[in-house]
Parts: structure tokens; sequence; C-alpha cells
């Protein structure tokens, strides 16, 4: 925990500096063509003029009161766009990472099950194929055949019909899948070759149980690591899935502050994403106490 | 070790030594899935080498007639997979692209492996408090998502060809660290490192001759995938436009050209995808392949590969 806060101090930092040390930050803020005399007047406003360590300090400040700096396309304070960016791609990382670990633990658990055998060899060339494809050519891909082609799914968008959330959460599902399903087959081939599953099937216990009960509880330590990074990679695949599909979420709403050059935006989304990530962190050490004794004991 | 044969499992241990002495390529034969995916590399290398020296002018000519053309053999044996919206002959822009976008990919992962290594065996072998402070900085980059990272540094400097292989790396070096840095404190309580401590031998000695040899096979297997996560990424940011700049060819830049023809010319977007994926999935199935090959626990998997199957 300790280790993860100085981790996101230290990337909030090294945004601002790297920030301030890549030029002249009315670069960052204002368009190109603007002339200097904006340029000069907009420094003077937001304290650009004034030396480094000043303007960390009222950077800092405004963190803590909640101020992550004003956008100037969009004329508001820029943690209210990032937070109202946030829901969805929450909404749509959720259903994702849980799909994700439905399917990944069923498929990998069978393909460990029966190694070598047909559904093995089915499930690694798959997750394989999975985990390789290009996300963007895979969501264009689906577009061509399903909304230009068969034209069963609209092309973008966000809708509540289930129709809108098919092919988003399809292709974010893709890469983190094919890794997921990797790992449980390795980890659950582990547990299944362990002494404590020879143990219980020698007592008798049921096939079935050994598996899912014996076998995933021990298997899961490894199968939540991965999957806590992999919820920290699904902003990855939001920004190309939601730039793809036109979902306002927060990875679209980066990729267009980067390209429409609004900064105050770029670095409340970092912030916020930070702490975000810095929460989830916690959220998984908490995890692996409630599924390791040993830890729980220490 | 010779006094060992004298157990009764000396018969299979020495089975085991001559099953070993299998060449490589034997191996790589017998799985016909990593033998595909090697020859697929193979041609893109030579792409790669002499791509853009033979087929550069025929990547650039502008050919009217082959407007978004159809694939097929109509506009000659160079369209047959069709043509830009220009003309070009998109089997060349293939060929040519595939120089920018594997030796990107190619020169970060070199990059990351080297300093991740070096950082990761000093991390290792050196001082709890340096120890300290490169982990917590393999944290920071670790911590927060690649492709973000990457868009935010690609946005403050600009999206230039060295400075989207400096980001690839940086985002992919914490890998190697950890590993590194694993396989040294490993390592370094082994009786061979205290043998060479105890002859006098300095720690630089010690890293480059005794433990580097033993880390290097493991690197180099990390490398094969993540060569495929980092082509990944800089298609990814080339398709999103902070990656590699037009007029430069690049796979990931051309599925993004192609992406507003999607109606018209559906070819335009799908090949340079299939590249992307086939380039990758090779990659993937080659280094899980090597992972077998190059571990002396599991590599009879490979050998005794048909055997097993008999049995069953």
């Amino acid at each position: 925990m300790l280790h993860s806060s100085i981790a996101l101090i230290g990337l909030i930092v090294a945004v601002f500096f790297l920030a301030r040390l890549t030029g002249d930050p009315t670069n960052l803020y204002l368009p190109i063509d603007a002339n200097l005399e904006t340029r000069q007047e907009f420094a003077k406003l937001h304290g650009f003029d004034q030396p480094s360590h000043v303007q960390f300090v009222k950077f800092v400040k405004g963190i803590a009161e909640g101020d992550l700096g004003f956008s100037i396309r969009k004329q508001r304070p820029a943690f209210d766009i990032v937070l109202e960016a946030y829901p969805t791609t929450l909404k749509l990382a959720f259903t994702t990472m849980t799909l994700v670990i439905t399917f990944a633990v069923t498929v990998g658990a069978l393909a460990a099950y029966k190694p070598r055998g047909v559904f093995d060899r089915v499930a690694s060339i798959s997750s394989l194929s999975t985990a390789s494809a290009p996300d963007f050519w895979v969501a264009i891909t689906g577009i061509l055949i399903f909304s230009v082609a068969l034209r069963w799914l609209p092309t973008s968008g966000m809708g509540d019909g289930i129709e809108y959330w098919i092919m988003p959460v399809t292709v974010l599902m893709l890469r983190p899948f094919g890794l997921q399903v990797q790992v449980v087959r390795a980890s659950m081939l582990g547990a299944l070759s362990s002494a404590y599953v020879k143990t219980a099937r020698a007592k008798g216990v049921r096939e079935r149980r050994v598996i899912y009960v014996h076998a995933l509880r021990n298997a899961l330590l490894t199968i939540v690591t991965v999957a806590g990074d992999q919820t920290v990679g699904m902003i990855n695949g939001a920004v190309i899935v939601e730039t793809v599909f036109g979902w306002p979420g927060i990875g679209k709403l980066m990729v267009d502050s980067v390209i429409q050059r609004d900064y105050a935006i770029v670095q409340a989304a970092i912030t916020i994403t930070a702490s975000a990530i810095f929460l989830l962190f916690i959220i998984i050490d908490l995890l692996y106490v409630a599924l390791d004794p040993r830890i729980r004991h220490r | 070790m010779t006094t060992v044969t004298t157990t009764p499992t000396s018969g299979e241990a020495e089975a085991v030594i001559i099953r070993r002495a299998q060449p490589w390529w034997q191996l790589l034969w017998r799985d016909k899935f990593a033998c595909v995916a090697a020859v697929w590399l193979t041609v893109l290398a030579f792409c790669l080498i002499i791509g853009p020296e033979l087929l550069g002018d025929t990547a650039t000519q502008l050919n009217l007639r082959a407007r978004n053309a159809v694939p097929g053999l109509e506009n000659g044996p160079m369209w047959i997979l069709g043509g830009d919206p220009l003309g070009r002959s998109l089997l060349a822009r293939l060929i040519v692209g595939a120089r920018n976008t594997i030796s990107v990919a190619l020169t970060a992962v070199f990059i990351a492996m080297t300093v991740g290594g070096t950082l990761g065996m000093v991390a290792g072998y050196v001082g709890k408090w340096v120890s300290h402070v490169i982990m917590r900085l393999a944290d920071v980059v670790q911590s927060f998502p690649s492709l973000l990272l990457a868009v935010i540094v690609l946005y403050m400097l600009e999206p230039r060809v060295g400075n989207l292989i400096i980001v690839l790396a940086t985002t992919r070096t914490p890998i190697y660290l950890r590993v590194t840095r694993a396989e040294v404190l490993e390592i370094r309580e082994r009786v061979f490192v205290d043998a060479s401590r105890a002859l006098g031998s300095g720690r630089f000695h010690i890293l480059r001759n005794h433990i580097a040899p033993i880390v290097a096979p493991t690197l180099l297997t990390i490398m094969t995938v993540d060569f495929a996560s980092v082509m990944l990424s800089e298609s990814g940011l080339s398709f999103l436009g902070i990656g590699i700049q037009p007029p430069a060819i690049t796979w990931g830049l051309m599925v993004a050209q192609g992406r507003n023809y999607l109606a018209q010319a559906w070819w335009l977007a799908f090949f340079p995808g299939l590249m992307i994926m086939f380039a990758t999935l090779s990659a993937n199935i080659l280094s899980s392949w090597l992972r077998l090959a190059t571990d002396p626990v599991q590599r009879w998997r490979l050998e005794t590969h048909k055997k097993e199957e008999d049995d069953k």
C-alpha cells in the first residue's frame, strides 16, 4: 500500500514536471495558432509566469481541493468533464472483466483437466489467437461484417439496448480472455498435480468438487493477480474501443483531448485514473488476504 | 555429478542426455505450429530487409486505373490484394510497411531488454538501497496503463519514430527488470557464485560471466512475447494517429487509413490488420515453443510428443 501510494505520487509529480520541462506550457494548453498576446495573457491568468515550484504548490493545493484545472476548449472545470466520462468506461470495464473471468476460468479449468486433449488444443490455439489480435482491427472488421454487411448491429454509439454493447465488449474481452485462459490453465495444471488434490481424490471427494473447490481455490491467487493487471489494462483497450465505437468514456476523452491539445483534461484524467488504479491495488491486496489464509495470519 | 550415476536411475539419466543432443531444428520440425510460425517470421524478416529497396517505388507509384481496385489479378500481380484510393498496390505497401512496423517493435524490445536486464542485475546484486529506488521506479511505470502513458508522453513530445521507440521501451522495461532481479537474487546464492567470489572475482566479472549467461535465455523468451505486444501497441498508437505519421507506411497506419473506406473497399483495412495478427500470432506461438525448448524440465514434452500421444 505504501508502495503504490509512492507510485501514485511519483506519477502525478512526473506528469506535472514533464509538462513544464518540455517547453512553454501555453503550447500545451492553447491551440497552435494562438498569438503572442493571448499567450502572455493566458500565462499570467493561470500563473505560468511564476517559477515552477510556486506552480507546483498551487497544483498540489488544487488537487487537494478537487480543482484540476480548467478546460479552455470546453470552458468548464476539467475535473467535472473527466468525472462525467468515467461511468461509461467503468460500466464497460466491469461488464468485460466479469465476462472475461467467468469464461476464462471455465475454459481454462476444462483445458487443464485433460491436458493435450482436443478441448485443450482448441482452447490454446484460440486463446493464443485472441491474445494476438489487434483490437482496433477486430473492431473495424466487426463493424464491416455485422454492421455494414449484415446490418445486425449498430456501427457505433452508446445506447441502452444490448446490441450497442455486443461489439465493444467482445473486442475489449479478446486480449484479456486469451491471456487469462493461459494463466488459468497453467495454474490449474499446477494445482491439479499437487499433493492436496491427490489427497482429496484419495478421500473420495467428488471430481467436480476437487476441481472447483480444492484446485480452483488455490489457483485463484494467480488468477486474481492477472485479473488486477488486466483491469488496469482495460484502460488501454478502452482507448481503442471507445474511439472506434464512439463511446463517450475516459479513453475517447483522453485521445480527443490529446488531439485537440486540451492539456487540463489530460492532466485531470491522468490524476484521477492514477488514483483509481491506486484504489484498485488496495482492493487486490485485500482480496489476497481473503483468499490466502497465510497472509491473513501473518 | 558423475557420482550420481551409480544410482538405479542411471539408465534414465543417460537417455535424457542422449535426447538432449537433439538439435533445435528437429525439435522445431516436430511442432508444426511453431514451424509455420518460424517460416512466416523468416518471410517477414526478408520483407524487412529488402522490402523497401525492392518495392519502394511500386508502393508509392500511383495507378489511376487501379483506384480502390478489388483484390484480384485484373491489374497485374502486384494488385492481387487490391489497390488503395490512389491506386497504389496494397501488396507492395504491406511488404514495405513491414520494415517500419517490425523495426520499431524490435528496437523498442531490444532497448527494454538491455536496460531492464542491466538495471535488474544491478538491483539484484548491488545494495538494498539502490535496489529499492529502481523497483519503485518500475512500480510507477508499471502501475499505469501503457497505452495511456504512451499517449501522454507522445502528446508532450512530438510523435516521432525515436520518441515512439523510447516510450514503448520504457513501458516494457519493468518486466525485464523484475524477471532479471528475481533470477539474480536466486542465482547469487548458488555455490558457483560463492566459489568465484572466493577466487577473488569482482562484482562485474561475476555478473557478466556467471549470472548473465543464465538469465539471458529467459529474457530472450520474454522478448518474443513482448515483441508481439509491443507491435500491437505501436499499431494501436499509429492507428490512433499519435504513432508513426504518414507518408511513412506501417500496418497500423494502413488500417487507420483504410477505415475511411470501409464500406467501399474493405480490403484496405482488412489485410494490414491480418498482417499484424499473423506476425503477433507467430511470435506468440514461437515463444511458447521456445519456453518449452529452453526449459530442461519441460523439454521432454517436445521430444516425446509423438510417443506420449500413441500411449494414450
